[in-house]
Formats: structure tokens, sequence, C-alpha cells
């Protein structure tokens, strides 16, 4: 179907128990929270969570959505460790697969070539392997050097926020950086994509940002326009981070410290309320980008 | 120059590591590093690259501290989506770091405290890149409180950075890349030039002794020449200050003590 224009209900409705799922950004950057948010509101559970991971990673958690993670970090940058995330951890709650954060992307680009493992140095020496179950492998040419193969990190489902998308998932990502959004979208036997922009046919509008289509639109299923959808993290150039959110996020966390007595503050019971609770999208779309 | 504080003096130290590195890029995470960089290429060299903190490539150090957005002059282009690619798979990187601990190896951890993997006692960031920039790059150390607690006895909870610990070394890897350069504390500078790549204490900061530096340590160190470290002048100074303008390093060190320690 070539008009991919879904709800975010939707979108979550075509998600099942126990699906592996990827999110895109990184940190407390450019990360899908209206999906994540809509997703907290479901009631899935049983979650495999891939991610260069945030508030995303943590909520998640808090909720008890997830069986297991797969991390490099989980971090809300100004505020280093992010405290629900540190809790399920300690809890004992999860189960993990802890790579280092090249080794992640290379897992990624693994599934993406539909490659059972692609071959790296990274995490020789170090605890890792041992603690992942990663498997080695030995050259075959003359060189006969042993390296770890990292495993393919195939995705059910991704989760990303891009700039602009059209109906037919023609995406425009803007930005300094984009992290590895375009290999979650390739990673993924399917990707769902909000937007902050939606428009009707993408060479009717913006034809001069071509250069900016990150990821074909042969691996978008899903588009949805929610602006504001980063939110608490930061969406270069419209918006930055929302740190006193994160920080009344992190907070929250604090003894007692319990998720279902708070998540109305971090969820909302829809994307409306949510956002009307933090100033509407106008208060969004005012955060200043984060100087570094 | 007896008001230049111990940070000013770890900053000189730390842009001693990053000396005659040439063209790869010096990243330096936390104040005291990311200042030993900046000195490091406005001084002795030039040629080094380091990024705005985000994702720019910049040949003027960008200031530490609030500013306007756009203050950086953008030479090039560094972004995540391309870092392991450019600069860390082919080795082109030095990083300063402060790990949550280091062992007699130079093992680092970042990752969790105590307990098990499965429920960590303390749960801290992640192995984050790690293990990459350990066995691809040099890279250096800076910790602000020197103490056992660090610098601890036996190996690390757990083993997120490559060491010189042969135990832990897989046969038939690769581990040419490893290059563990400087440790910089609040009482010294060490580097791994001891037998067999041991921790060697190479300079004392004014007033401190190496029995100070052993007693702080949970692993026997090895002597070097023992100098005292030297202290930065003017022109350092000068620096320093232009890339701080407001004073972040005064918050590293405890109590901001001055580089000669006072008995």
């Amino acid at each position: 179907m070539l008009d991919k224009r879904m709800t975010a209900a939707d979108i979550v409705a075509q998600l099942s128990d126990g699906m592996t799922i990827g999110i895109g950004g990184w940190g407390p950057r450019r990360k899908p929270m209206a999906l994540v948010r809509e997703l907290l509101r479901s009631n899935l559970k049983d979650l495999t969570i891939v991610a260069y991971g945030g508030a995303d990673v943590g909520m998640l958690c808090a909720a008890g959505k997830v069986k297991k993670v797969v991390f490099a970090f989980v971090s809300l940058d100004a505020i280093p460790l992010e405290p629900w995330f540190r809790k399920a951890r300690e809890a004992g709650q999860l189960e993990v697969l802890e790579v280092d954060e090249g080794m992640f992307q290379w897992g990624l680009k693994a599934a993406a070539f539909g490659l059972p493992f692609l071959p790296t140095r990274v995490g020789l020496g170090t605890d890792l392997a041992a603690l992942g179950g990663l498997k080695t492998i030995t050259s075959p040419y003359a060189d006969g050097e042993t390296l770890i193969a990292m495993p393919a990190l195939k995705l059910d489902a991704a989760l990303i926020h891009v700039n602009r998308s059209d109906w037919r998932g023609n995406v425009q990502v803007f930005g300094p950086d984009v992290y590895y959004d375009e290999w979650f979208a390739k990673a993924a036997a399917k990707t769902y994509v909000s937007c902050e922009e939606l428009v009707d046919r993408m060479e009717d509008h913006y034809p001069d940002d071509a250069q900016f289509n990150l990821f074909e639109r042969c691996f978008v299923t899903g588009v949805v326009e929610l602006a504001g959808g980063a939110h608490p993290s930061s969406m270069p150039p419209h918006y930055g981070w929302d740190m006193k959110a994160f920080k009344a996020y992190a907070d929250a966390a604090k003894d007692p410290g319990v998720w279902s007595a708070v998540a109305d503050r971090f969820v909302g019971a829809t994307e409306a309320d949510y956002l009307n609770s933090f100033g509407g999208k106008e208060a969004v779309a005012a955060l200043p980008l984060p100087i570094f | 120059m007896t008001d230049v504080t111990l940070a000013e003096l770890c900053i000189y130290a730390a842009s001693e590591a990053f000396r005659g590195n040439g063209e790869i890029v010096a990243t330096g995470v936390g104040p005291v590093p990311r200042l030993g960089a900046g000195l490091a290429k406005l001084t002795h060299t030039p040629e080094l690259m380091m990024t705005d903190g985000e994702c720019y490539l910049v040949e003027q150090p960008v200031p530490l501290g609030p500013r306007a957005y756009d203050d950086r002059k953008k030479a090039g282009y560094l972004p995540f989506s391309r870092f392991f690619d450019s600069a860390v798979w082919t080795g082109r990187r030095h990083a300063m770091v402060t790990p949550t601990q280091i062992d007699r190896f130079g093992q680092i951890n970042l990752s969790q405290l105590g307990g098990t993997h499965k429920q960590p006692k303390t749960q801290m960031l992640g192995v984050r890149g790690f293990p990459g920039n350990t066995i691809y790059h040099p890279n250096s150390f800076f910790f602000p409180a020197h103490t056992t607690r660090v610098f601890v006895e036996g190996e690390v909870d757990m083993v997120s950075g490559v060491g010189y610990n042969p135990a832990k070394r897989i046969a038939g890897g690769n581990y040419s890349g490893v290059a563990l350069k400087k440790i910089i504390t609040n009482l010294c500078v060490m580097d791994f030039g001891g037998t067999d790549n041991a921790v060697r204490v190479v300079s004392l900061h004014p007033g401190v002794t190496f029995q100070d530096v052993q007693a702080a340590t949970g692993f026997p160190l090895e002597k070097g020449d023992l100098v005292e470290t030297p202290l930065p002048d003017a022109d350092a100074l000068a620096i320093i200050a232009q890339l701080d303008p407001h004073n972040i390093r005064a918050s590293v060190i405890k109590d901001n003590p001055p580089a000669q320690r006072v008995s």
C-alpha cells in the first residue's frame, strides 16, 4: 500500500508481545517518544528493546514492558545514569546483551544485509564476549586472526522520529547528526516513522531537500505526523531537549519511585494531554537547542 | 605562580599527553581532559583534530560552558553516524576519559559495580565505546580523586576496556592497537611503562610523595624518574582561562586546592 499513513494507535496495534523492537535516536536525542508513549499506553509486554538508550528504555523498563535490553549505554547526558533503567537493572528484572556502541551499529548492519554476523576486533580483551555469549571466528585467510562474530540485531520493528515525511514514506531527516536511524530502518522487518511535518507529495513541497532522504521509502511501513513527538528528547533543528522535564522524570525515580504512581505525568492518557501538560506544541517548539 | 590550581596543573599535564600525536582526533571527556586537548592544539600540537562536543570538527577549540549556540566555527564534520568508520576503527583518535574503576592491567570499568551482570549492585553507564576505543586507538585517563576505590585491588568489576592482562586476551586476536598512554590524577602522572606494562609513577605533583600515591592505590606501583610535575606557564594559564571563561575547572577537584600541596 503506497499510502502509509497510520495513527500512533494503529502502529502499536501492529506490534505484539515478545517482539524485538529497535528505537532510533541516541540517549536524549531524536527519540520517537510519542510512539514510545503510545506503546506505554498499550498492553504490550515481554519486549526486547534494542536502542542507544535514553528515557525510551528507562520508561519501558519502569513500566514492566521489557524482557530484554540490548544496549551500549542508557543515559540522559546531563543526567548520566538513567534512573529508571538503573532501578530495573539493580532489581535484576532484565535480561541484557551489553555491547560496545560500535558493535551495536555493526549488528544492525549485519541484520540489514541479511548476514548472521559481522566480524570485529571490538570486544576482545573485555568481559563482553563471556557475558553476552558472543562467539569468535577465525579468519580463513593467511592472517588467521581471531575475531568476535557480532550477531545480527534483527528487529521485528523499528520506531524512528524524523523531521518530514510524505504519505508514501519519503522521509527527510535534518539535524547535525542522524546517529544510526538509517540502520535501524534497514535492520527491521517493519519500520514505523513519526514526523514533525507530514506533507502530501515530497516532490511538490521540498524537492530541494531530497538529499536529506536518509533511507528510502521501501524501508518504511507506516507514517504518522506527531509534531513535538521527540519531547522530552531533542529534535534539531525544531527544538532542543527539555532538561527540566528530564529532571522531573529523574526525580520521580527517587524513593519510593513507583512508576505506576507517576506514569501519568510522563505518558499521559493521550498524546494531546501529554503535550498540553508541558505547555503544548508551541512550548516544545520553543525549547532551545542544546549547546555542547 | 603560587596561585596556580591543582586543576590547572592537571590540565597542563593532560595537554602533554597529546603532544606530538599528529593528525588524529583528540577527545577529552570532562573539563580537565577537554581543556588539556584544547591547550595542546593551541600550543605544541596544532595538527590535532577535535570536535565541538557534538558533531562538527573545529580548528578553534570550543570554550566550556554557556555561550551562543553558533559560536562554534565549523571546519569539518564528524557525527556519531560515521565516528567508528572515521575515527575509532581506523585508529585515528586519542581519548582521555574518566572511568569508574581501573586496575593494575589498565583494565577499566564504567558499566556496573558489585553484584552480578544480571543484577548489578550499582548500574552505571554501560560500556559505551570503551571496548572499541581501547582495542583500536590510544587512550589516557584522568581521575580527580586518586583513591583505592578507583585504583582497585585485583581486577575491575566489569572489564569494559582492554588492558594488558594476558589472561583476558583471547588467543589469536590482534591487540596491536592497544595503547594506554597516561594516567593523570590529583596526585601524580603515571604511565604503563613498568615491567610488562605495569603502571609506573612518572611525576609527582608538588608536595606529593610516592608513598602518598601508593597508599591511595590498590595495587603495587613502579617508580619512574619521579620528577615534579611541571606547573603551567603564564601563556598556558591564559589559554586555559580563555577556554574556560566560567572557571568550571574550579569545580573538578574537591575544594579546588593550589598546585602546591600544603602539608
